[in-house]
């Protein structure tokens, strides 16, 4: 009697949870849709003739698919005087983000270190400065940049935009690396010590290697501030040295006559894609556990 | 010969605060120190500051004859075993145990001998390409060992070495470390806040309290002639019992009085034959209290007492009474005939008594 409707009670209670979990599910999906609603508008549209466009619906599958969009975007799309596509823009991009990625990370990872391992009188207050570096808006720190880059005689040079988007990465990556480097052990370094080893080599020998996890995640980081930056771009640079950002602005708001649709999205995807193939190959080296069991049993 | 290990008036101030007073060790090659105390007195800082990974603030250190206060750890000839073993996580273990030889440039013929002869030593030939997170607490132990092994350093200090694994293997690897300061005839410094640790391995124990070196001795002389009543209480399981008591002046020597709770006092005859102030403490070690006969003391005298608590230990049976107020604990045979509740005759040895200066704490006789 009283198993019968204790069951009843039990399979009752296991239908409300299977239908609660198909409605998150239903929920989760129509997220989904909405988030990618406008990538799948971006794709389509740069996939469509101007002509499909016009006569067409914005949502709707590309009757014909054509790559005459890419191509322009690429190679000859106007941007202002200039009509080169973003094919510059883009190296431009690759030349300031990828050395300034590279320069800002292992300078965070040293600057971590020191403050993690290597306890100096001041220590705390110059990381909380370092912390304080994070939260300055960029709008600020523009006039006096452009003053020292001058004074540097780096002003409007791809150099000159390595060395802004590096200083001003500096507080996080140096947040990022110190957070991970205080979790490790302070008897590590002292083995290193009495072993022999000096500052740089445990760093090189025995923190670097440790380190892949927050690396994968300074560089996502680092390499999505710095790719994706409009404002020190269009700041800093002179003809010839834009960033991407800067000249999708320029294909977008400088066309006369027209509105080349498909060209727009096509640059602006373009533009996007290095992003997002950080986020897909970089995603699969997020390594958890690396150190676990190094210390205690 | 020089001493390995001379530290003259060392002090080791962070900020206005004291760490360390005033501590003077000295030790000889192939003696076992162990510094022993409660936590926070400032054993592991003293360690820290033989390794030269802290630096002091007064005094000087000299390892192998050779002035080394102001030295890097690197050039100390020393090689330490942390308690928490300290492995590089991603290297194998074989190159940490040979990391300290290759960052000093010794070829590399050389490193594979040695690595082989400590691997062979410590039973860890088969675990040499495992990564540290693929041991157990008793092979990471080993390992550790064997990093501090390889550098056949002048000096070995030990961090509570023991304190991470479970009972029965820290008795197991106890007895490990004992043996191999038998064969190598290294000498080391070990830090243990754990008694029977610091007296089984011991030549020469330090007892420390609040950054004060409280005794220095071989393990019999800290356990028979204890300096204070700290240190008296903190060295053996169970601990000394240390009983308030009065000395009366009678002829030649004293009378000891201790209050009982029958009300008429126990009274014992001091065979010191020093002169005791009119309050004392007595500390009688638990064994030094027997049932009469079980023991030829030199000078048993024997007393009537009440019995609290009989506690079985297998070996052994404590048994608890109740004297000046305190809890007294009495080691006796595992096949006494003492029952909670009734009366049992005890005999004292009074030849094995310490007094103190219940004021001071410190040693009377």
């Amino acid at each position: 009697m009283t198993d019968a409707v204790y069951s009843e009670a039990r399979s009752q209670g296991q239908i409300t949870r299977l239908v609660l979990r198909w409605l998150l599910y239903l929920l989760l999906f129509v997220f989904a849709l909405f988030y990618l609603a406008p990538l799948f508008v971006m794709v389509t549209t740069s996939l469509k003739s101007l002509e499909e466009i016009r006569t067409g619906d914005l949502i709707s599958l590309p009757r014909q698919v054509t790559f005459d969009a890419w191509r322009t975007a690429w190679a000859s799309a106007c941007t202002g005087i200039q009509c080169e596509g973003v094919r510059p823009y883009f190296w431009n991009s690759v030349l300031i983000a990828v050395p300034a990625v590279l320069i800002s990370t292992l300078l965070g990872a040293i600057n971590g270190y020191v403050v993690a391992q290597w306890r100096f009188p001041g220590a705390n207050i110059f990381f909380a400065l370092m912390l304080f570096g994070c939260f300055i808006p960029f709008q600020v720190v523009l006039l006096p940049m452009a003053r020292m880059l001058g004074l540097m005689g780096i002003a409007g040079t791809i150099p000159g935009l390595i060395f802004v988007h590096v200083i001003y990465g500096l507080g996080f990556t140096t947040l990022f690396f110190r957070n991970y480097y205080v979790t490790i052990p302070a008897e590590l370094t002292k083995a290193a010590k009495v072993d022999g080893a000096g500052f740089f080599r445990i760093f090189w020998s025995i923190f670097l290697p440790l380190s892949l996890p927050i690396i994968v995640v300074t560089v996502i980081w680092q390499f999505t501030q710095i790719w994706n930056d409009f404002l020190f771009g269009v700041s800093f640079s002179q003809a010839g040295t834009q960033p991407i950002t800067v000249a999708l602005n320029n294909i977008v708001n400088s066309t006369t006559g027209v509105k080349e649709y498909n060209v727009d999205m096509a640059a602006a995807i373009i533009a996007g894609l290095p992003t997002l193939l950080v986020y897909v190959v970089a995603g699969k080296y997020f390594i958890r556990g690396l150190t676990a069991g190094s210390v205690k049993g | 010969m020089a001493p390995i290990l001379e530290i003259q008036g060392l002090y080791k101030n962070y900020g206005s605060t004291e760490i360390l007073k005033d501590i003077n060790v000295s030790i000889d090659a192939g003696d076992f120190l162990v510094l022993v105390g409660p936590s926070g007195c400032g054993k592991s800082t003293l360690l820290n500051c033989i390794a030269g990974l802290e630096p002091i603030s007064g005094g000087t250190l000299s390892i192998g004859g050779q002035d080394m206060t102001h030295v890097s750890p690197k050039d100390r000839d020393i090689a330490m075993v942390f308690q928490s073993y300290a492995l590089y996580p991603t290297m194998s273990v074989a190159k940490n145990i040979t990391f300290g030889m290759k960052v000093r440039g010794v070829d590399q013929q050389t490193q594979d001998a040695k690595l082989k002869k400590v691997a062979e030593q410590l039973q860890i030939d088969q675990l040499l390409h495992r990564r540290p997170g693929q041991l157990s607490g008793g092979q990471r132990q080993r390992v550790a060992m064997g990093r501090a092994l390889v550098r056949d350093p002048k000096l070995f200090l030990f961090d509570e070495p023991l304190s991470n694994l479970d009972a029965k293997l820290r008795v197991e690897m106890r007895t490990e470390i004992k043996a191999l300061h038998q064969n190598l005839g290294a000498t080391m410094v070990y830090v243990t806040h754990d008694q029977i640790e610091a007296m089984t391995l011991a030549t020469k124990i330090v007892v420390m309290k609040g950054g004060v070196v409280q005794q220095i001795g071989t393990p019999a002389e800290i356990y028979n002639r204890p300096a204070n009543m700290f240190v008296a209480d903190f060295m053996g399981s169970p601990a000394m019992n240390l009983i308030p008591a009065k000395a009366v002046k009678n002829g030649s020597g004293n009378t000891i009085e201790i209050e009982d709770k029958t009300g008429k006092p126990i009274v014992l005859k001091d065979t010191s034959g020093r002169d005791l102030p009119n309050n004392v403490v007595i500390g009688v070690r638990p064994e030094d209290i027997s049932e009469p006969g079980a023991r030829n003391g030199k000078a048993q005298q024997e007393a009537d007492f009440l019995v609290d608590i009989v506690e079985p230990a297998g070996a052994d049976t404590y048994v608890v009474t109740s004297l000046g107020g305190r809890q007294v604990t009495a080691r006796l045979h595992a096949e006494t005939t003492a029952q909670p509740g009734q009366h049992q005759t005890l005999a004292f040895d009074m030849a094995k008594v310490s007094y103190f200066d219940p004021d001071t704490g410190l040693r009377l006789n």
